[in-house]
């Protein structure tokens, strides 16, 4: 066990947590807005658009990540078109390919989530509120909207983590994330216990921060 | 399409071989993985406070590190660890475990936690009285396990392993980083060779979707097998 190397090694991956944590924040913001959107889509009555929505969350969580990230960011530069507009200035940074990937494949998830969650909400409730005189979007986003995310916290909170994982992946499009520069340091130090440790450690205390965080919103957006 | 074709001028017959290494991996991997459940899940139930320590730690620290960097770990430091032992003994020279052990433990390792945590989640949910009722019968404790206790525990277990099959198989595609030849690796290389990656990470994401999709219709078959009355 090298000490020194724990300690030396710890500030390089302290301050790669912050791309880790940007990362992050923006796939889920992204991946909150597209699963809410296909959740959506899920309850239409027309079939086709269900089937859609469907599709779209059956390919991205039948197919691993890695695959996802390489085809957007090795992929699509191939196309000449693409290369010609404005969307080129967003998809020849790995970081912004990276978020695109990510927020694709949580959005898968979190829509299936949702729509979970949107399915146990008894009818007798949809009811009441109509009953009261409200019109459909109030019944929407005052009722069906706020029981959703109170019934989805806890599965939510597992994405979360997931997806705190999947944020290492970005480190095989050349991005220097926690899981990167730990990357780095093996293969110049040749010590993968140590680095393991430290760069363990802070995603352990990350995912810690989270599950309580979780915890501490299901407390309080219990049922009275 | 001649992309794709077999012989020398298509990556047809490549990407086949690429297919059955991944789903070699992935099944060596959900075994190794069940092993380690095997070990960890009595650990969970025991009423020692040691052994539940030990256990959880386990499944905490494998389930909230990145399945990167424990293949990481086991890439560089796998060869490593066991050069360490193997001086002890004497033997000086370079050994390199090859890349389908290490991608297969790494994953397994992974899988376990998983896997345990759904065994566990089964077993606690088996009525108290069917435990009360072997004991009233007077079964002894290796009978009530094997006829009463673990058939009722895989029917429980079936929906839930099977997602872990799901997260086994992708993660498989991690493993591409050792340079073990699977579908990530072999489509990466044949990207590089005919510069089209777009074309060969759609093929593998359908060859993934193709993995997914029949491992489902065969998971439901067993699911009904065992979820039938007695």
């Amino acid at each position: 066990m090298d000490l020194e190397l724990i300690i030396t090694s710890f500030p390089k991956l302290l301050s790669a947590t912050l791309i880790t944590l940007k990362l992050l924040s923006a796939s889920l913001f992204f991946g909150l807005l597209l699963g809410l959107f296909f959740a959506i889509l899920r309850l239409n009555q027309s079939k086709l658009i269900r089937g859609f929505a469907y599709g779209y969350s059956y390919v991205f969580r039948g197919t691993p990540l890695l695959v996802q990230i390489f085809i957007i960011y090795f992929g699509l530069g191939q196309i000449e078109y693409l290369r010609t507009t404005f969307l080129w200035v967003i998809l020849k940074e790995p970081y912004w390919c990276a978020i695109i990937a990510f927020s694709l494949n949580t959005g898968a998830y979190t829509s299936e989530i949702l729509r979970s969650a949107f399915e146990t909400i008894k009818p007798g409730i949809v009811e009441a509120g109509r009953s009261l005189g409200l019109n459909k979007m109030s019944i929407f986003t005052k009722i069906q909207i706020p029981i959703a995310i109170k019934q989805s916290l806890p599965a939510y909170g597992n994405e979360i983590i997931l997806m705190l994982k999947g944020t290492s992946l970005a480190s095989t499009v050349t991005l220097m994330d926690i899981t990167g520069v730990a990357k780095f340091i093996i293969s110049t130090t040749f010590r993968p216990i140590e680095v393991f440790i430290v760069a363990g450690s802070i995603y352990l205390f990350i995912t810690f921060l989270i599950h309580n965080l979780i915890k501490y919103l299901e407390k309080k957006y219990r049922y009275q | 399409m001649e992309l794709i074709s077999f012989g020398d001028k298509g990556w047809g017959d490549e990407l086949f071989v690429a297919t059955l290494m991944t789903i070699a991996v992935a099944i060596t991997a959900m075994l190794i993985g069940f092993l380690f459940a095997l070990i960890f899940t009595p650990l969970k139930l025991s009423k020692y406070k040691i052994l539940n320590l030990i256990a959880n730690s386990y499944t905490t620290v494998v389930r909230g590190v990145p399945e990167l960097l424990v293949i990481y770990l086991f890439f560089f430091g796998g060869s490593g660890a066991i050069m360490y032992v193997a001086q002890i003994f004497g033997y000086y020279d370079y050994i390199e475990i090859n890349a389908f052990l290490t991608g297969a433990i790494s994953i397994g390792i992974i899988s376990g936690a998983y896997s345990t945590e759904v065994f566990r989640g089964a077993i606690q949910s088996i009525d108290k009285g069917q435990f009360e009722a072997c004991r009233v019968l007077g079964l002894k404790k290796y009978i009530y396990f094997l006829k009463v206790i673990i058939p009722q525990m895989l029917r429980l277990a079936i929906p839930n392993l099977s997602n872990v099959w799901q997260i086994t198989l992708k993660d498989t595609s991690l493993i591409s980083v050792t340079g073990l030849v699977e579908i990530m690796r072999q489509s990466y290389i044949a990207a590089g060779s005919t510069r089209d990656p777009l074309f060969f990470y759609s093929f593998a994401a359908l060859l993934y979707l193709l993995l997914t999709y029949l491992s489902m219709k065969f998971i439901n078959k067993l699911e009904k097998n065992y979820s039938r009355g007695y």
